[in-house]
C-alpha cells in the first residue's frame, strides 16, 4: 500500500490500512511520517487516555474493563498496549491480548500490541503517533497502556489527554517510588485489586502524597476498582469523562491544549536530537578514543561527553556550510 | 533520519478447545529470544479471533498450536478467515499433535512448516527467519 492508500484507507475505516500504517509509524519510516503529517489535522476528536502503573498492577485487565464499559456507552475504542522489549535479544512477548480476548471479536475495538524496542527515546514518538492514527481512524476513545517504569513510559503517559495511574493495595514502597515523577502526570488515580487487604491504606497513602503535591485547578480523584469484576470501572470512566470535559471546557481548554502540544513537540524534538546526535557521533568515530580515555581514567566522563558534543556541533556546522 | 530495523512480528495462537499451551509458550519464548516480537493470544481462539488478531497486529508470521485433533477442521477456517480480511501475505506454520498422514493436507492449504513434538526450537527459528515475508 502506498501512502495515499494508507491515508484514504484509514479515513475510510479500512482496518488493514490502519494496521499497516501503524507498522510504518512504529518503525519510523518515511511513509509513516508522511501519513502522520497528512492525518494530523484529522485528529483531536478522540478521548486519549494513558493507563500507567508498575508491572503486575493489573493494567491490561483494567484496560479491558474500561474498553468494555466504553463499548456499553456506545463508543468505539482503539488500544495501544506497550510492553518492554528484551534489552538482550531485542525480542518481546506481547501478551495483552490474553486479557482482552473477547474484544478481538468486536468490530468497535482495535487493539495493537507494541514493543518498546529501546529506540533512543523514540517510544513516546511512536506510541503517540499510533494514538494519532487511531484518532484519525475515528475511534472515540484511545487507550495507551504502558509500564510506568522509566522516563520514556512517563512521557508516553504524558502525551495522553488524561492519564490514569494504577496502584495496588500493599504497594507502600511502590507508592513511595511514584513520588518521583508519576504523581505529577496522573490526573486520576485508581487503587486496583481493591478487594485485597490494604486498599484503604493505599488510598490514604495516595491522598497523603497528593496533599503535598503542587496541584493546578484539577484535583486528581482517587478511586477504587476491581478490574477483574469491573467493580468501580463505571465510576472510573465517569471520572475520565469529567477530566476530558475539564480539558475541553471553555475556561481551561486552550491552556491545556497548548501545554499538551508543548510536551509533544519537545518530546519528539528530544528524540530526534538524541538519534541524530548519536548517529553523527558514531559516524565521526570520536566515541571510541574518548571512551578509552575514560576507561583508563586519564579523562573524566563529563569532559569526554562535552568533547563528543563539540565534535557533533563542528560536524553539523560544516554540514550546514556545505549545503 | 534513520529508519530503525524492524523485528519480525509473529502471532502464536491456539485454535479450538484444548487447554495445554506449554508447547506454544516454549515456541513463543524461543522466537522472542531470537529477537522477534511475539504476540501470544492465549488458548481457545476461534478462527475469526486469530485472523482478526493477525490483521490488527500486522504480523508477518502466524503459528498455530493444536493438540485436540481438530486441525483438519480448524486450520482451513483460519486460512479462510485470513483471506476474507485480505491478509494474504503471512507465513503460516503449525505445531502440536498432527499425524503424519495429515501433514500433506495441511501443507496444501498453505502451512509451509509443520513441526511435531521433539522439534528443536532452533529449526523453527531458522524456518521463520528464512521464510518470513519482508516488509520493506
Amino acid at each position: 500500500m502506498d501512502t495515499n492508500a494508507l491515508v484514504e484507507g484509514i479515513l475510510g475505516g479500512n482496518r488493514r490500512a490502519l494496521a499497516r500504517a501503524i507498522s510504518h509509524v512504529e518503525a519510523n519510516t518515511a511513509a509513516g511520517r508522511e501519513v502522520l503529517a497528512r492525518l494530523y489535522a484529522r485528529t483531536g476528536h478522540a478521548q486519549v487516555v494513558g493507563i500507567t502503573g508498575s508491572a503486575g498492577a493489573g493494567k491490561s485487565t483494567l484496560v479491558g474493563a474500561i474498553a468494555r464499559e466504553q463499548r456499553k456507552r456506545g463508543r468505539t475504542v482503539g488500544i495501544v498496549a506497550v510492553d518492554p522489549s528484551s534489552p538482550f535479544s531485542h525480542g518481546a512477548i506481547l501478551g495483552d491480548r490474553i486479557r482482552m480476548q473477547d474484544l478481538t471479536s468486536d468490530d468497535g475495538v482495535f487493539l495493537r500490541s507494541m514493543a518498546s524496542r529501546g529506540n533512543l527515546g523514540g517510544l513516546s514518538e511512536a506510541a503517540t503517533g499510533v494514538a494519532d492514527l487511531l484518532d484519525a481512524a475515528h475511534f472515540d476513545v484511545v487507550l495507551i497502556e504502558t509500564v510506568g517504569a522509566g522516563q520514556d513510559e512517563v512521557e508516553v503517559a504524558n502525551a495522553a489527554g488524561t492519564t490514569v495511574l494504577v496502584a495496588n493495595p500493599g504497594g507502600g514502597d511502590e507508592v513511595q517510588s511514584m513520588k518521583a515523577g508519576l504523581m505529577e502526570v496522573a490526573q486520576i488515580m485508581v487503587v486496583n485489586k481493591a478487594d485485597l487487604a490494604g486498599a484503604d491504606t493505599a488510598m490514604t497513602q495516595l491522598r497523603a502524597l497528593l496533599s503535598i503535591a503542587d496541584l493546578g485547578p484539577w484535583v486528581p480523584p482517587i478511586l477504587k476498582a476491581v478490574a477483574r469484576t469491573a467493580e468501580g470501572v463505571p465510576e472510573l470512566v465517569d471520572a475520565i469523562d469529567k477530566h476530558q470535559e475539564f480539558i475541553r471546557g471553555s475556561e481551561h481548554a486552550h491552556e491545556e491544549r497548548r501545554k499538551h502540544a508543548q510536551r509533544q513537540v519537545i518530546a519528539i524534538a528530544r528524540a530526534i536530537l538524541h538519534r541524530e546526535a548519536l548517529s553523527t557521533a558514531n559516524a565521526s568515530g570520536a566515541i571510541a578514543a574518548l571512551v578509552e580515555e575514560v576507561a583508563e581514567r586519564t579523562r573524566d566522563p563529563r569532559s569526554a561527553a562535552e568533547e563528543l558534543l563539540e565534535t557533533v556541533r563542528r560536524e553539523w556546522a560544516s554540514q550546514g556550510e556545505r549545503e | 533520519m534513520t529508519t530503525q530495523a524492524r523485528p519480525i512480528r509473529v502471532l502464536i495462537a491456539k485454535p479450538g478447545l484444548d487447554g495445554h499451551d506449554r508447547g506454544a509458550k516454549v515456541v513463543a519464548r524461543a522466537l522472542r529470544d531470537a529477537g522477534m516480537e511475539v504476540i501470544y493470544t492465549g488458548i481457545r481462539q476461534t478462527p475469526q479471533m486469530i485472523a482478526e488478531a493477525a490483521l490488527q497486529e500486522d504480523v508477518q508470521v502466524v503459528g498455530l498450536s493444536i493438540l485436540s485433533g481438530a486441525h483438519l477442521e480448524l486450520f482451513p477456517r483460519v486460512v479462510q478467515e485470513l483471506k476474507s480480511r485480505g491478509v494474504d501475505d503471512v507465513l503460516l506454520f503449525a505445531g502440536g499433535i498432527i499425524p503424519n498422514d495429515d501433514v500433506d493436507a495441511i501443507r496444501t492449504i498453505g502451512f509451509q512448516g509443520v513441526f511435531g513434538p521433539g522439534t528443536d526450537t532452533n529449526d523453527i527459528i531458522a524456518f521463520v527467519r528464512d521464510n518470513a515475508p519482508n516488509r520493506a
